[in-house]
């Protein structure tokens, strides 16, 4: 598998006037866990959704698992999980029902499905938590919810956006872990952060400002390219904040 | 076509329908408290006014006069009163809102073959209500002349009489049109406003996000959406014909089976239309606001309430754009006259283009996208 997961061209997206993202050009290799970082408002979310077709690009091309967005985002929606950044399942369906709903919405049958909750229930530790109502979960568990959700199909690309955000400290390490975890297995986990020691987590960053792709590469790496006398990481961002507010 | 992922979804909004305790009694509410309001409050036909009487000729001839006014069930006297001030007030305050006033020489201009006045002094505030009054009025008057210059003439029948036979209704009941009525009017409601909730619902809680990045089709997503809710739309109205049946003695006189059919036909051009209107705004209050602003014309100028042929020529045309217009026409038509598809496939044919159009435009409209 040398072909990249994610490969964009000249990525744009406008909305009015208003450029969200703009000129991105950006390559993803498989299994790795990239992260897309930068200040609100920079782009990462609309980049998101646009490869995961919920948006489509105003100019550009990007390629997801091998398939052109704009060719066919029903190809591409079977081999991607998505986490949104807002709690988007049913609260007032119980956990169980949440799962067995995606599972079938991806076209798992009966028994398949079964099997699978079974799998992602005993991965993620939901188990007590089949018969509550998703509404009445804390934050934590909701999150582990939206990733057992997003993993029913088992799909080759993870795309989180925030995923922790409104999660305490504890639940936060446990949740990188098992990231770590699904990408040991080979998939490719995308996800935005302004979290500084989330992103020191990942294997390369992006980081973003303004719609633009400002730096990319390890952390480190990251942090040297926005220059500016930042050594780490986060005395890049916050010389990328200063920048924006100017 | 197979839709594989409509069942998961028709399931789930089952689910979450039977849970949403306060929108599944709204729509069970709706329907019986409209009919029980409809068919016992809103009466068309106007009884028992409440009627003062200021009889100052006191004679046998005034007071079988009287006797014959409250005997056509129009007037309900609650006074005699002693002048003409206490009369104008009682009709001022409300208590009655007819006075009756037989004046002093009304027994002797009838001995004396003259006219003899009688005034009957009507509340017309209310147009409605006074009409039965002053009909009833100068029915009262009509007879009585009948009867003395029949006498007068020597011929006690009377030359000419026009027997009218109310046909369909022969009661002329006002719940026999208000009940079909009731149906479409519900109907509407129900499918138009539950829809456009309940789509733009999963937009504002942000499901609809998480829904649209999976392989779903926009098919199988308003299809599985929308499905459950005609279900709902059925229930609804057997359960007001049900009642209308039993309760009210609407007859039932046509083709139950063509009935259903064609009420299929509305409640998928109302659902389109709901459909429609969840894809124009961006909040459940929006859509209510919407919905509303169009089912106030559909009770106005659909012929539910008050007769099309009195309407202006542009009412009448907009009303011929409303669906509900050309339901009521088949409801009554099954309900009550028991025509079939012969003497209604006119208006069977305009609902079936309004569905198509309808599904058309929703259809266009509603995209597997967030903007």
């Amino acid at each position: 598998m040398s072909e990249p997961a994610v490969e964009t061209r000249h990525l744009t997206r406008r909305f009015g006037s208003l450029v969200a993202v703009s000129d991105l050009t950006l390559q993803i290799e498989t299994g790795e866990v990239f992260g897309l970082l930068g200040p609100n408002g920079s782009g990462k979310t609309t980049t998101i959704r646009m490869l995961c077709g919920l948006l489509a690009p105003s100019d550009g091309t990007a390629r997801v698992a091998g398939i052109e967005v704009t060719q066919a985002p029903d190809r591409i929606k079977e081999r991607i999980g998505y986490m949104s950044q807002k709690f988007g399942l049913y609260e007032d369906l119980t956990v169980g029902e949440n799962l067995d709903f995606y599972g079938a919405i991806y076209g798992l049958p009966a028994a398949a499905r079964r099997e699978r909750i079974a799998g992602v229930v005993a991965f993620l530790g939901l188990d007590r938590r089949l018969p509550q109502l998703a509404g009445q979960l804390s934050g934590g568990w909701k999150q582990r919810l939206a990733l057992a959700c997003a993993l029913m199909h088992q799909p080759r690309l993870l795309f989180l956006d925030e995923p922790t955000a409104g999660v305490d400290p504890a639940a936060r390490r446990n949740f990188w872990r098992t990231i770590h975890t699904l990408a040991r297995e080979g998939t490719t986990v995308i996800v935005t952060t302004h979290y500084m020691d989330e992103a020191e987590q990942c294997v390369r960053l992006a980081m973003m400002s303004q719609g633009r792709l400002i730096a990319v590469g390890t952390p480190a790496e990251v942090a040297a390219q926005v220059g500016g006398g930042a050594r780490t990481l986060e005395d890049a961002f916050i010389v990328l904040q200063e920048r924006d507010e100017r | 076509m197979m839709l594989p992922r409509f069942w998961p979804m028709f399931r789930k909004e089952f689910i979450q329908m039977r849970r949403d305790r306060l929108t599944l009694s709204i729509m069970v509410g709706i329907p019986v408290v409209q009919l029980l309001m409809f068919g016992y409050a809103i009466q068309t036909d106007v009884r028992h006014i409440p009627t003062v009487v200021l009889d100052q000729s006191r004679t046998p001839e005034s007071r079988d006069l009287v006797a014959a006014f409250q005997n056509t069930g129009n007037f309900r006297i609650v006074a005699h009163v002693d002048g003409r001030s206490a009369l104008d007030a009682a009709l001022a305050r409300g208590s009655a809102q007819a006075g009756i006033v037989v004046p002093y020489d009304y027994a002797r201009d009838l001995a004396r073959r003259r006219t003899a006045a009688v005034q009957v002094i009507v509340d017309a505030s209310d147009p409605l209500s006074s009409q039965a009054a002053i009909q009833a009025a100068a029915g009262v008057a009509q007879v009585r002349n009948l009867v003395i210059l029949g006498a007068a003439a020597g011929r006690p029948q009377p030359p000419i009489e026009a027997r009218v036979r109310p046909r369909y209704n022969p009661g002329l009941r006002s719940p026999n049109y208000i009940v079909p009525g009731l149906v479409g009017v519900i109907l509407t409601l129900t499918m138009v406003l539950v829809t456009a909730m309940a789509i733009v619902r999963e937009r504002e809680r942000g499901t609809l996000e998480q829904l649209i990045v999976t392989p779903i089709t926009r098919t199988e997503l308003m299809l599985g959406k929308i499905a459950p809710y005609v279900g709902v739309g059925l229930v609804q109205m057997s359960a007001v014909l049900l009642l209308g049946r039993f309760v009210f003695d609407v007859p039932l006189t046509g083709n139950v089976l063509l009935l259903y059919g064609v009420a299929l036909i509305f409640v998928v051009a109302s659902l389109s239309l709901g459909l429609f209107i969840s894809t124009l705004v961006r909040t459940q209050q929006q859509a209510m606001q919407v919905s509303f602003f169009f089912v106030l014309p559909n009770i106005l100028l659909s012929g539910f309430m008050f007769p099309r042929q009195a309407m202006p020529l542009v009412f009448q045309w907009l009303g011929a754009l409303l669906p509900l217009t050309h339901f009521l026409k088949v409801l009554r038509g099954i309900l009550l006259k028991g025509v079939g598809v012969p003497a209604l496939w006119p208006e069977i044919l305009v609902l079936v283009t309004f569905a198509v159009g309808l599904i058309g435009l929703a259809v266009r409209r509603f995209h597997k996208t967030l903007d």
